[in-house]
């Protein structure tokens, strides 16, 4: 009896999430680096709450960016290290089921981490509480996206033995324009105008990121496997 | 034989950079056979292993299990065959029955004490709750083995499984290629050793 | 018509084929490229508002055209030798990469010397130059992804599928890049647009424009048979064709 798409995605998940509790600082890692990040901005240009708050979208989503991009290089790696990618390439579950569920699993250690540790960061830049939920929204469905995106290059990158340099190189281009809609919504909030045309930007974005990325991703792995 | 229920290998040819590393490889492989693929280091056994396992197309020639091409339904022929690369496949931070219980659960629908018995039969059941970082390189092995041996799958095809394993543990691993060409199933397996398993096993050798 | 398609994917007739072109189309490049200079820089009236300065729209124009036309070029190459396994595919796309990256470049280098008489200052975030930007880093990316593998095979598949992601990216880019643009409208920054385009501006950089495609594909044509003759090194007639 072959397993369908439904019990490879939660065998994937479970052991990613599995992985990521017995590699706590594997995770916690990337939250410190968005931290540390974030505090070099007010130390490089000024500690005026004014201007901190109008920098503030900016410096949030630079920062998340930048962490989420370290994490992103161990989404294939150590499976390429150990053997068990190529396990995963002939488990006979095509790669599509498998790329999302984990790039899914990812997104839930460190994406959704990042989430929980963004009221620490946006009380830190001034960002006022009515700001709070759409930040949220808008950090979610960006940080998403990019877990997709990075799929992509995680996939093409992860035969390169320097490949962490590389993959930022690719991604961030791809990541602009969400870098873009998603500061304009929190911008926007702060500013206290509606945030729903970014918003709804922003999603499309990722519907079209969660929809086709996987299929790129599993295209990279098949090119680099070979 | 009838080639039609086996595994059929036809010219094919591989470039790497500008080596041509297989050149124009032909064999058959039946039911209840066993292949041994021997060569000098960098012949091509791993090249031509991963030729038959799809995850590199052949520049030229083609590779046909069953009656059809390889490439035209993969899914359907990952299903059929087990695959042990040189690394063991193992996560280092799970047990050796966290390790089974997904690799063989994308395969197959597997019970927790088909997974134990497979364990057992490759000798390392006391190993089944430990993680497989503190796993020696021949424990490793075994744990591979029985992965293989668990998802039941008809084609084997094994790269080196004899690396790492004491007296004891090839002879368990020869048993068992032993049983699984009783039963029907096809094994091609890359040694450098002639294989001594209780059943006829031909042998290919690449230049 | 698919005789074509296959003669196509053999070297020793791309080889010929981009031999026998290449002069065609260095010579119609040149005589369109002759006609649009003197006829934008000579005889096209000067703008009412920009005066002499919106000249350099008959250089920077064409450069920022051919370099979305040369990441076209290239990531369809790519494609074709992604899907059909087809390697004269990949052959053009890398011979595409540097010439796009430098058509990119010339854009930036042209707007931003246009940006100094309008704006006053080199750079000013421009959306069109900063699309033409995130466009040299994807080019940049491309590239870089090429040439780290050591299989060039595998180079080649990673930067097609890298080329046709970023293709469908940069639309979506342009316009997020506009719109983001249309939120910082402080500064009043004019943007850089074709001014109203009478007849007599209008030709010249059309034939800017022909002129610069045919130069594209002239050089397209060199660079094509140098990626030929590196990647089938190996065969014979190579070594026929170079005399060795």
């Amino acid at each position: 009896m072959r397993p369908g798409a439904g019990t490879t995605l939660l065998l994937v998940l479970r052991r990613e999430l599995l992985l990521g509790f017995r590699r706590p600082d594997q995770v916690v890692q990337p939250l410190v680096f968005f931290l540390i990040v974030t505090t070099l901005f007010p130390l490089g240009l000024s500690v005026q709450l004014s201007l901190l708050r109008e920098m503030a979208p900016g410096v949030l989503w630079v920062a998340a960016l930048l962490s989420s991009l370290l994490s992103l290089e161990g989404l294939f790696k150590s499976d390429a290290d150990d053997g068990t990618l190529e396990q995963l390439v002939l488990s006979g579950q095509g790669l599509y089921v498998i790329v999302v569920a984990k790039t899914l699993a990812h997104w839930l250690v460190s994406g959704a981490a990042l989430l929980l540790v963004s009221p620490l960061v946006a009380t830190a830049l001034a960002i006022p509480w009515a700001a709070f939920p759409v930040m949220f929204l808008s950090l979610g469905l960006g940080t998403l996206t990019l877990s997709w995106l990075g799929a992509i290059g995680a996939g093409l990158t992860v035969s390169l033995k320097r490949g962490n340099v590389l993959l930022s190189l690719i991604v961030l281009p791809l990541a602009m324009p969400l870098l873009i809609f998603g500061a304009g919504a929190t911008d926007r909030a702060i500013a206290g105008t509606n945030a729903l045309g970014a918003l709804y930007l922003l999603g499309a974005l990722c519907v079209l990121t969660c929809t086709l990325a996987p299929f790129a991703a599993a295209a990279a792995l098949k090119v680099t496997m070979e | 034989m009838s080639s039609a229920a086996g595994l059929s290998v036809e010219s094919v040819h591989v470039w790497r950079g500008d080596r041509h590393v297989l050149k124009g490889v032909s064999f058959e492989l039946g039911v209840g056979e066993l292949l041994q693929v021997s060569g000098p280091n960098g012949s091509g056994k791993t090249t031509l292993l991963r030729v038959l396992t799809g995850l590199l197309r052949p520049e030229r020639g083609r590779v046909v299990w069953q009656g059809r091409e390889i490439g035209a339904a993969p899914l359907d022929y990952q299903h059929a065959l087990a695959y042990a690369s040189h690394e063991p496949a193992l996560k280092s931070d799970l047990t050796a029955l966290e390790n089974l219980r997904f690799l063989v659960g994308l395969k197959r629908r597997v019970s927790l004490d088909e997974l134990h018995g497979a364990l057992q039969r490759t000798g390392v059941g006391h190993c089944a709750d430990l993680p497989a970082r503190v796993l020696s390189a021949g424990q490793r092995r075994r744990v591979a083995m029985a992965r293989v041996l668990a998802v039941q799958a008809p084609l084997w095809l094994l790269d080196e499984p004899y690396t790492n394993l004491d007296t004891a543990g090839s002879e368990v691993l020869s048993g068992l290629l032993g049983a699984h060409a009783a039963a029907g199933g096809s094994a091609l397996v890359v040694a450098h050793h002639d294989l001594d398993v209780g059943h006829p096993v031909r042998r290919l050798g690449l230049m | 018509m698919w005789t074509w398609f296959y003669r196509l994917s053999s070297p020793p007739y791309v080889y010929r084929t981009a031999a026998a072109c290449m002069p065609w189309l260095l010579g119609g490049a040149a005589l369109a490229i002759a006609y649009g200079v003197v006829d934008g820089l000579a005889f096209a009236p000067p703008d009412y508002q920009q005066g002499d300065a919106f000249r350099i729209i008959y250089v920077h124009a064409p450069s920022a055209w051919l370099s979305l036309f040369a990441y076209m070029t290239m990531a369809v190459a790519g494609g074709i030798g992604l899907i059909w396994r087809i390697k004269m595919g990949h052959a053009v796309a890398a011979a595409s990469a540097p010439i796009g990256a430098s058509f990119t470049l010339a854009a930036l280098v042209t707007g931003s010397l246009w940006g100094r008489p309008m704006w006053g200052t080199y750079w000013a975030w421009d959306p069109r130059l900063t699309s033409e930007l995130i466009l040299l880093f994807l080019y940049v990316g491309v590239m870089a992804l090429r040439s780290a593998f050591d299989d060039p095979n595998r180079g080649d598949r990673a930067a097609a599928l890298l080329a046709v992601v970023g293709m469908v990216n940069v639309p979506i880019i342009h316009f997020s890049v506009v719109w983001w643009n249309s939120l910082h409208q402080g500064a009043t920054v004019a943007k850089l647009g074709k001014p109203e385009m009478p007849g007599s501006m209008l030709w010249p950089l059309l034939a800017m424009l022909f002129g610069f495609m045919l130069f594209y594909g002239a050089v397209l044509c060199i660079r094509l048979r140098g990626e030929v003759l590196n990647r089938e090194r190996q065969s014979a007639w190579v070594r026929e064709a170079i005399g060795s």
